[in-house]
Parts: structure tokens; C-alpha cells; sequence
């Protein structure tokens, strides 16, 4: 439980810490609020020689509204978006889901542009950029460029990111007002990562679903946007035949992986059973 | 008398001795962060010691080279097997009559076993150079299923006990098997299951858990080659123990070594035996000549030093019609991992298992356990319990549901009829126990009352038809629980470990000014013994408990004792406590008497000091006597005021409770809520309340962790699986439900105070609570057994199983 050697820098712009990563390659790891890569260098899972501190990078910083969306630095940590009045007013559900993460102790110093770049399906952001279809700001040294969140994850611990690349905020579309949410995580203990989860964000009119979007929390070796169980809610009542058949779908694409949270026949059904309750208590809170 | 005398209430309130609610002295430093922890230890020019260890839970150990972590700067030894066998310590006695190796001689047995021994200058030094040493294995076949390991083509363990027919509990059967272990009276018994109306038998096992004090083993070890003295600072919960052992086997002599164990940060068995870090800590420093210390992290805790449990039993009970139960048949299969370190009373192979007839007048009863070998870490120790005492109280609670089940009869009902009645006291069960003192229906009846048991079933009983009906998809439990325990091991004519009998000791000293410093055998951690001690002595000598101060842990102060686990403090030190105190309470009685010019006989104790029978004006106080003792005692009488008692009991004692369970579970994802937990407590005189209830908290909070998740798991390659606080489930706060405590006085006869000890009733008794609970959920869907631990999805997988699903 002793990480290995490392130097340390601590760069004040995205430029310096963009020159570290790009002159030390593979051997450099940025470090957010270090509560996953820590771990794991002391585990000696992750030996990085080059660890750049991006807590001196103010531009990092910030929850902000820009035209129809929220830009939220990579360096906010989760206790600010819980904090948000902005993110409370436009996007609920981030406070919901940022609850749900770790303990306080740990989202003091968590970050979400730790949590969405690590690539660690346990992480519970990554499902909820995909359900509101979020991208990322990403700066390398050939510049800026944006990736969607649905587009990003790739396998476990390997994303769209280049080693010389930064995050450097989330972008979110903000939802319609009185549109419903809720993330629902199935979990043994505060502070442990989902056996399941469930991301909805639906809008209605009339009684009937108009948009409907679902992503599933460690489920798979990534994220998972439930595109197929999207289509059948939509337009749907959300009468109990949809239902099924949406949660159907959605187990379908689960490959979870069978550990101490239980076997895999487990998760996948966990993932149906959040699913349903996710969209329950969404509809619940719809307006219209 | 003026108005400012104190009354004799208020004397006895400034005393605050026994039954006093008196706030933990230790407190004042643990929750400022000041308790001095082994790992607070820094010595000039300490070294730190760690090791490498086995990926492979079986293989051969073909080679060791450790020339590039040598090359390290700041690495300063690498000590193999090899070195071990020039000092004679490659192997080690266990304090269950095996062997064991300190550092792999030639194989692993389970993964994570300790390899080599990496010495540095510091801890990331010697991590790096771990990295660095080269070990080649040749992987062997792993033997993971207890089940499995005595068929006649299992592989073989144990080379060097190839041919050993001959264990240290008798004979082995089979290359894998430790010792049968049988007690009882096996004809009688299968007669009464022959003349039985019904019969059940079920195969109830206890995972394998851990009892995981917050913080590991480790120690300092320094060795003064000018004056030959060996100092060991460690998490001992035995120091003394462990100082004659580390004399029998380094043959430095025993007054040439001091062992002190500092604030110790829980142990729960874990701290009992004596771990291969000790062994090599100690080597390093006679080989360095420098202080070293050892600290093991939390994986290597989890998964290498003592386990707790991994107990499958087989239960049978026969009964008559109407409930009233004829006898009881046990089998228990025991994983002991690798070596035999169970660390029991050297002659109970499976510690006081045989308390398996519970709470209940069974009049006949057999029980036969088999100790065999696996590719899993060496241990078997009483995590929280006295030995293999919570295994026993599960199996035979489990049990008697199964048969209340099958008789159609209400478990509290079934229990209540079978209950050891009070005039039967004291009780001889039919597996060999003096049961000293027991009201059992009485508390039963109060706990019934208290949580409105029947109530409950009529809820239950609708909560059933709503779930048929398809109202609800959320099912009810009631776990009872009615233990019995044995602790305080234990008196000499059949307790001793490595032939050091179980008695236990205590020293008061009184100073000239009336204050006190006494000292024991025992050694807190976490107990609150710094305050406890101090109250009884408070009570027996009136001096107040804050003039008293405790001291335990440092070998060279304290007498020798046995150490702490078991419940053993308090019946055994706690007896000898008040002996010390009324020694010296009888000769202060001598010196009132001179200084009031009265014979003894006409004085009486009163509160803190002695009056003249008759005429309480005339008394002198404890402070006075303390005084006159030094400076001017009776002529002829030797000066000073202090007492050394030695305390051989004559029998265990046997706490008991009744604790019940209240349970909701949502059958669709397997989670439970514990609607209420209700844990009433026996545990005879109660010193201090607020210490009990402490003590139940931190029990039952262990026991819901246990039942409901906590395991230690291995996959079919021996890899251990989540060894670390992800996995093995610890609640917080969040998680740990709210408990309620009651209780009913039933002092020990034996006992010098009538205490009978607490620390442990609540692990014992709720895990069966827990688990009944679960189990009584499911019955009305035909379940009879679900195993523990009951996380969620095994709950899950139960309910689909049964068709709760659909
Ligand atoms: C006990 C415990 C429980 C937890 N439970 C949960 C949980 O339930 N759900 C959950 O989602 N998380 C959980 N976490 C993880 C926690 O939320 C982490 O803080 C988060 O995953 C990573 O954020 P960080 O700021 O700590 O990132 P770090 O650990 O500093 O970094 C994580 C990875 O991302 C890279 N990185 C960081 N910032 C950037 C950036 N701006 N650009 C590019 N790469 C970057 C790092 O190099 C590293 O590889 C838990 C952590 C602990 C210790």
C-alpha cells in the first residue's frame, strides 16, 4: 500500500500542464482530487513516474451558464456541484447523483473531470453525461477539441483521450424546465460503487413520454447509453407492457462482471430494477 | 454532624465505583488523536521490515534471489527460510500443537503466505526493493473446498507430515486431516433418534470472516546486543504470553526480555497469536543490531493473519410431538486453512464448540469435529467470541428454528419449553458444562413484552397474505435468538495454553496520600478496562475511581497474566481485582482499629472507610489509613498498603441474552432493513452500564456485519477476494441500524462480584438473530436454511430460487 517514485508538478495554466504531459508521454498522469489514481498507485496498479497537479490551475475551475448550456470547469470538485443554486435550479439531477458518490470526505476533493476521464465504470458520472448529452472539452497540444460523452468511453480505463490531453470542462445541454430525472443506484454501503445504476431524464406531454434518454452505471466495462430502451419509451404512456420491454432491452446490453457486488445475472437484473424505478419516479416528477 | 458533612449517598456517589455510568478515562486521549499506538513508535536509527509474498495459494518455492533488491540503496537484508534455519525459527509452534512457517520453506499454502523478509532504511524502500526480489514457483494443485479435502486423491499439504498418523489431538485419518475431536455420548444419542417423533438435520455453515481491528498487527522489535535484552512493542492481546514464548523460542532469558503493548486499536481475537512479522521482526533486530519495525497493511490483514470461523455444521435434533426436544447431534467440518493456529486452550482442538447445547435441557448429546487442511490462510480464532462459542450458539439457534418449522410450533414457544429451568442451576449439559447461574424464561418473557412479539407475528402474518395477493413486493422477519455463552477461561484443571495455566492477576498499590496505581494481566483494547478496573477497586476500597489509576500492557510492571479475549477480563482479572482490593481492605480493618483504639471486630466497612459498630462518629476514612499505614502502622505490622492476587476460577461463567430481530425485505432487489434490533443482556453484576452498552453497540454492530455480508471469500485458484474495505463489508453509520439494549441481573455464583462478562454476548448472540431473521422471512415460501452471510444478492438469488420472482 506504498505507491513508487514519482516528481511531482504543480503547473498554474492549461498550457504549462499540457507541455508537462506532452514531453513525459505515457510516464505522466495529471492528478485531480487524486481519490482514484491515489489508490491505485498504492496498489502499485498504476505507476505514473510524472504526477501533474491540477489543483494550482484556476481556468479549471467554475460552474458557469453559456447560451443553452452548463460548462462546468473539470476541476470542480463533487461538493460544488452539490452546492450549486445554478446546478440545482437547471440540472437536479447532478446533486442527485453526486450524493450518491463516495462520502463527503471523499467529494471535497473529488473532481468531476476525475471521475469522467478516469474511465472506471464504477464512476457514476460517466452514465449521467451520456443520459444528458454532455461532451468534453478537451485541450491537447494541437488545441482544443470536443467529445461526446456517448462517444468517449472505450473499454475499462481506456477512453477518447489522448495521453497528452487534458479535460478541461463538461459541457451540459440544459434540459426543458419540468422535465423529470432521477438516478437510481443499487449499492452495499455508503462509499462503495454501484452493483447497478440508472439514469433517466424524460420529458411529457399529455400524459405521454416526448423524450426520453437512459444510461446504465457498472454494467459493462463502460458507461452504457440505452439507446434502444430510449426508442420504445418514447412516445410511449409508460404503460407496463413499454416498461418491460424498454427494461428488456436495457438488461440486453448489460455485460457486467461477476464480483463481490454478486454475479453477473445479478447486476444485469439490478440494472432492470433501477431502470424501473428510475423511470418511475422520473414520470413522478415530470411536468405535463 | 454540620451541614457540610457529605451524606453517605453523596460518599458513595463521589466514589463512582461499581454501576456507576462513569465516563471512559481513556477517551480524554483517544479523542484528542493522543493514544500512543505501536506505529507512533520511533526509535534512533529504526529500520522497517516487509514481505514478499505468495501470488499462489499452492506451489513450489523453487528459488529465491534477491540480488537486485540488495542492490537497492537503503536495503539492508533480505531473510528467506534459509536464514531462519541457522537460528532454528524457519518454522514455529502454533498455540494449537501444529507448526507453522514463519517464512515458505520450500512450498506456499495459501496466497499471500510470507516468502522472504525485506529489511530498509525506510517503508517505501523496503516496498520498492519487494518488487525487486525474484521468486520462481512451480504452481501445485489447490485445494480450495474443506469438503473435498480428505478424498482419497486430494492433494498433498502437508509434506512434513507425511507419514504422521499421530496428531497433537489424536489420531489423523488422512493426509489433509488435523484431529476428530468427539465429546458425548454417542449410543444414548442414537437411541433417542430412534425413539423420536420427529427428527431434522441440517447442514448450517459459518463463512469465513475476519475479525479486522481498525488497526493491524505490527511491532518494533530492539535488541541491546551489549546488555542481551530483547524489547518488543506490539498489538499483543496477550503480552505475557507472548514473552514466555519468544524466550521458549529464541532462548534469550524470560527477565531479558520486555514486552509492551502500548493502546492496542481493537484486536477481537486477531491479536491473540503470535504472526510471522513478529518472529522476523525480532530475528532483523538480533541480526541488525537495530530497532525494526513491522506494520502490516489492511490487505495482508485481511488476508493472512488470523481468520475467524469457516465452521460447517451439521446439526440433527430429535424431539417429540409436542416439542419437547430428546437429543442432539452435531458434525462439524473445519477449515483451519493451511496450518493449525487456532488459537484455543491447547487441549480444545475446537475451543468450547461443545456449548452447543445452548440455552436447552437436552438430555443427551454428540458431537464429533474434524479438523482438516486447505490452500487458506492459517487462524480460527475467536473473533469477538469466546472459542468457537459463536459458531455453536448459531448452529444450535438456526437449529431450533428448523425444528419449530417442522413441528408447526412458534420458535419463541418451542424455545421457552425447552429452556434450561432456574431450580436445575447449577446445570450439567449433557456435553460436559457446569452452567453457574441462568433465568432464562424471565428474560425471554421480558424481551416477548418488551418488542410485542405476538403483535409482530400477526403483522407478519398479513404482511404474507398482502405479498400473495401481489400488494406488495416486500416480505417480514423475526429473528429470535436465545444464547447461552461460556467465557472467563479459565481455571487451570482444564485451561492452559502451551502449558501456562488460565489464571489471571492483579496488583494495587495504595499511595501514602490515598491514591491508588494498580496493575493487571489483562490488557485492554478498546474495552474500557483503565475505567472498569478502576471502579471495582473503588468500590472495594473506597477510594474514589478518579485517585485510581490503571496500568496494563508493559510485562515488566504488570503481574503475569493471560491477556484479554474470551470475556475473559472480567471473570477472571476482574475476580482477582477484588481479592487484591479486599486484602487490602483487611489489613486497613488492622490499622482503623489501631488508630481508633477498638479491637477489628468492632468496626464495619461503610462506604470508604471504617466505623465503630454502633457509633459512626468514630471512622476513619481510607485517605487516613492509607496514611497511617506507612507512617504509622500497628507495632509489629510491616509498613505500606498494597495486595498481589493470582485468580484460578473455579468454573467459566455463562452470560446469556435474548435478542430479537426485526426485518423487511425487498424480495425484487434482495436488500433488508432491520425494522429493529432488540438485545437483551445477562451478564450478571454490572459494573459500569454505559461500558455495556458500548460493548453491545460495537457486538451487535459486528454481528449485523458478519451475518449480512461480512466475508472473507476465495475463488476455486485459492485467490483471496476483496481483501480490503471495498469488498469486506464494515457498515458505517449509514448502514448500522439502531439498537435497543435491555437487561436482566443474574450475578455468577462463583464470582467474587457476581460478574460474568459482556464483550462478546452481542457478536455471539445477534449473527443468529440476523440470520433467523432472513430465514423466517422466506419460510412461508417453503425455505427451511439460506447460508450466511445473507448480502444481498445471495437474499436475492434465495427469493428467485423460491419463486418470489415470478
Ligand atoms: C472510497 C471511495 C469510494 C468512491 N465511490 C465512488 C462512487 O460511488 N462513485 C464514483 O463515481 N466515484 C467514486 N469514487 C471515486 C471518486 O469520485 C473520485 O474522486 C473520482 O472518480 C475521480 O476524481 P478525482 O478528482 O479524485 O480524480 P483523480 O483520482 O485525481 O484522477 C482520476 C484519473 O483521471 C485522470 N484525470 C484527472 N483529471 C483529469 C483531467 N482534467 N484531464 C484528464 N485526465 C484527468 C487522472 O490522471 C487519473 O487517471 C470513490 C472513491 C473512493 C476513494
Amino acid at each position: 500500500m506504498i505507491p513508487g517514485e514519482f516528481t511531482y508538478h504543480r503547473p498554474s495554466t492549461v498550457a504549462e500542464a499540457v507541455a508537462i504531459l506532452a514531453s513525459h508521454g505515457d510516464e505522466a498522469r495529471p492528478l485531480a482530487g487524486g481519490h482514484s489514481i491515489i489508490p491505485m498507485m498504492k496498489l502499485r496498479m498504476a505507476a505514473p513516474e510524472h504526477l501533474i497537479d491540477l489543483s494550482g490551475v484556476a481556468d479549471l475551475k467554475g460552474i458557469r451558464e453559456e447560451g443553452g448550456a452548463i460548462v462546468i470547469g473539470a476541476m470542480t470538485t463533487q461538493h460544488e456541484l452539490i452546492a450549486s443554486d445554478l446546478l440545482a435550479s437547471k440540472l437536479p439531477i447532478i446533486r442527485e447523483t453526486s450524493l450518491l458518490i463516495a462520502d463527503p470526505q471523499i467529494r471535497y476533493l473529488g473532481t468531476i473531470g476525475g471521475n469522467v476521464a478516469n474511465g472506471d465504470p464504477g464512476n457514476d458520472m460517466p452514465a449521467l453525461m451520456q443520459c444528458l448529452n454532455a461532451s468534453y472539452k478537451v485541450v491537447g497540444p494541437n488545441g482544443e477539441r470536443e467529445i461526446a460523452a456517448r462517444d468517449f468511453y472505450e473499454a475499462a480505463y481506456f477512453t477518447a483521450l489522448a495521453p497528452e490531453e487534458l479535460v478541461t470542462a463538461v459541457v451540459i445541454p440544459v434540459p426543458p424546465a419540468g422535465h423529470g430525472f432521477a438516478y437510481e443506484k443499487l449499492k452495499r454501503k455508503v462509499g462503495d460503487y454501484a452493483t447497478a445504476a440508472a439514469a433517466v431524464v424524460l420529458t411529457m406531454s399529455g400524459g405521454s413520454v416526448s423524450s426520453c434518454s437512459v444510461a446504465l452505471t457498472n454494467v459493462g466495462d463502460t458507461p452504457l447509453y440505452a439507446a434502444e430502451a430510449c426508442d420504445i419509451l418514447t412516445g410511449s404512456t409508460l404503460d407496463a407492457d413499454t416498461v418491460n420491454r424498454a427494461v428488456a432491452a436495457a438488461e440486453a446490453i448489460t455485460r457486467p462482471a461477476s464480483d463481490g457486488r454478486g454475479p453477473a445475472e445479478y447486476r444485469t437484473k439490478m440494472a432492470g430494477v433501477m431502470l424501473r424505478r428510475a423511470l418511475a419516479r422520473a414520470a413522478e416528477r415530470a411536468n405535463g | 454532624m454540620n451541614d457540610m458533612t457529605p451524606t453517605r449517598e453523596q460518599r458513595e456517589a463521589a466514589l463512582e465505583g461499581m454501576g456507576c455510568k462513569r465516563k471512559r478515562v481513556e477517551d480524554v486521549r483517544f479523542t484528542q488523536g493522543k493514544g500512543n499506538y505501536v506505529d507512533d513508535l520511533k526509535l534512533p536509527g529504526m529500520l522497517f521490515g516487509d514481505f514478499v509474498r505468495s501470488p499462489y495459494a499452492h506451489a513450489k518455492v523453487t528459488k529465491i534471489d534477491a540480488s537486485k533488491a540488495l542492490e537497492l540503496p537503503g536495503v539492508i537484508a533480505v531473510l528467506t527460510a534459509e536464514d531462519l534455519k541457522g537460528v532454528n525459527l524457519a518454522w514455529m509452534p502454533t498455540l494449537a500443537g501444529d507448526v507453522q512457517m514463519v517464512l515458505a520453506d520450500g512450498k506456499v499454502l495459501y496466497q499471500n503466505q510470507e516468502v522472504a523478509f525485506v529489511i530498509a532504511e525506510d517503508r517505501y524502500i523496503a516496498d520498492d526493493a519487494i518488487q525487486l526480489v525474484e521468486v520462481e514457483y512451480e504452481e501445485l494443485p489447490v485445494l480450495v473446498d474443506p469438503f473435498k479435502s480428505m478424498d482419497p486423491d486430494a492433494p498433498v499439504l502437508r509434506p512434513d507430515l507425511e507419514g504422521k498418523t499421530e496428531g497433537a489431538h489424536g489420531p489423523r485419518k488422512h493426509h489433509n486431516h488435523i484431529f476428530t475431536w468427539e465429546v458425548g455420548d454417542a449410543e444414548e444419542t442414537d437411541r433417542a433418534f430412534k425413539d423420536a417423533d420427529v427428527t431434522i438435520k441440517e447442514l448450517i455453515s459459518y463463512h469465513r470472516t475476519h475479525p479486522s481491528p481498525l488497526e493491524t498487527c505490527q511491532c518494533v522489535a530492539s535488541m541491546d546486543k551489549v546488555t542481551g535484552e530483547l524489547t518488543v512493542w506490539g498489538t499483543f492481546q496477550a503480552p505475557h504470553v507472548i514473552r514466555t514464548v519468544a524466550s521458549l523460542l529464541s532462548t534469550i532469558p524470560e527477565h531479558k526480555i520486555h514486552v509492551i503493548a502500548p493502546d492496542i486499536g481493537g484486536g477481537f481475537g486477531n491479536k491473540v497469536g503470535a504472526y510471522p512479522g513478529y518472529i522476523c521482526s525480532i530475528v532483523a533486530s538480533i541480526v541488525t543490531g537495530r530497532p525494526v519495525k513491522w506494520v502490516e497493511d489492511r490487505m495482508e490483514n485481511l488476508s493472512t493473519t488470523s481468520f475467524a470461523r469457516d465452521y460447517h455444521m451439521t446439526a440433527e435434533i430429535a424431539a417429540k410431538n409436542d416439542g419437547t426436544v430428546t437429543g442432539l447431534k452435531v458434525h462439524v467440518l473445519a477449515d483451519h486453512g493451511g496450518f493449525d493456529a487456532c488459537a484455543d486452550p491447547s487441549k480444545w482442538p475446537a475451543g468450547f464448540f461443545n456449548i452447543v447445547t445452548g440455552s436447552y435441557d437436552f438430555p443427551t448429546a454428540h458431537l464429533a469435529v474434524d479438523g482438516v487442511y486447505t490452500n487458506k490462510a492459517p487462524g480460527g480464532v475467536a473473533y469477538r467470541c469466546s472459542f468457537r462459542v459463536t459458531e455453536a450458539a448459531y448452529c444450535i439457534e438456526r437449529a431450533m428454528d428448523i425444528l419449530a418449522q417442522k413441528l408447526g410450533m412458534d420458535p419463541a414457544d418451542l424455545r421457552m419449553k425447552n429452556f434450561v429451568k432456574p431450580e436445575q442451576f447449577p446445570y450439567h449439559s449433557a456435553l460436559g458444562w457446569e452452567y453457574d447461574s441462568g433465568d432464562y424464561h424471565t428474560a425471554m418473557q421480558k424481551a416477548m413484552d418488551t418488542i410485542g412479539y405476538r403483535q409482530l407475528r400477526e403483522e407478519q402474518k398479513a404482511k404474507q397474505e398482502a405479498f400473495k395477493r401481489g400488494e406488495t413486493r416486500e416480505i417480514m422477519g423475526i429473528g429470535i435468538s436465545f444464547f447461552t455463552e461460556i467465557v472467563g477461561a479459565g481455571p487451570s484443571k482444564n485451561c492452559d495454553i502451551l502449558g501456562v495455566a488460565m489464571f489471571d492477576s492483579a496488583e494495587i498499590r495504595v499511595h501514602p496520600t490515598g491514591s491508588v496505581i494498580s496493575r493487571m494481566g489483562t490488557k485492554s483494547q478498546g474495552q474500557g478496562h483503565e475505567t472498569t478496573w478502576a471502579q471495582i477497586i473503588a468500590t472495594e476500597i473506597g477510594i474514589p475511581a478518579a485517585d485510581i489509576m490503571v496500568e496494563e500492557g508493559n510485562t515488566d510492571t504488570a503481574p503475569y497474566g493471560l491477556g484479554t479475549y474470551g470475556s475473559r477480563s472480567t471473570p477472571v482479572a476482574g475476580a482477582a481485582i477484588a481479592l487484591a482490593a479486599r486484602k487490602i481492605r483487611n489489613k486497613a480493618q488492622m490499622i482503623a482499629a489501631h488508630m481508633l483504639e477498638v479491637s477489628e471486630y468492632d468496626l464495619e466497612w461503610d462506604v470508604d472507610g471504617f466505623q465503630v459498630k454502633g457509633n459512626p462518629e468514630l471512622r476513619k476514612s481510607m485517605k487516613e489509613i492509607a496514611w497511617a499505614a506507612y507512617n504509622a502502622p500497628p507495632p509489629g505490622m510491616e509498613p505500606g498498603l498494597e495486595a498481589v492476587s493470582y485468580y484460578d476460577p473455579p468454573n467459566m461463567t455463562y452470560p446469556f441474552g435474548a435478542y430479537f430481530c426485526v426485518m423487511d425485505i425487498d424480495v425484487d432487489t434482495g436488500v433488508s432493513k432491520i425494522r429493529r434490533f432488540y438485545a437483551l443482556d445477562d451478564c450478571g453484576t454490572r459494573i459500569n452500564p454505559m461500558i455495556i452498552e458500548g460493548q453491545v453497540h460495537g457486538g451487535l454492530t459486528e454481528g449485523f456485519a458478519i451475518a449480512m455480508g461480512q466475508e472473507i471469500r476465495y475463488d476455486e485458484m485459492g485467490n483471496v477476494m476483496g481483501a480490503s474495505f471495498m469488498d469486506f463489508f464494515l457498515p458505517t453509520a449509514v448502514e448500522t441500524p439502531h439498537w435497543e439494549t435491555d437487561y436482566t441481573v443474574t450475578p455468577s455464583p462463583h464470582h467474587p462480584i457476581g460478574a460474568k462478562g459482556v464483550g462478546e454476548s452481542p457478536n455471539v448472540g445477534s449473527v443468529p438473530a440476523f440470520s433467523n431473521a432472513v430465514n423466517d422471512a422466506f419460510g412461508f415460501l417453503g425455505n427451511t436454511h439460506i447460508q450466511m452471510p445473507h448480502d444481498a444478492w445471495r437474499v436475492w438469488q434465495a427469493a428467485k430460487d423460491l419463486g418470489a420472482h415470478g
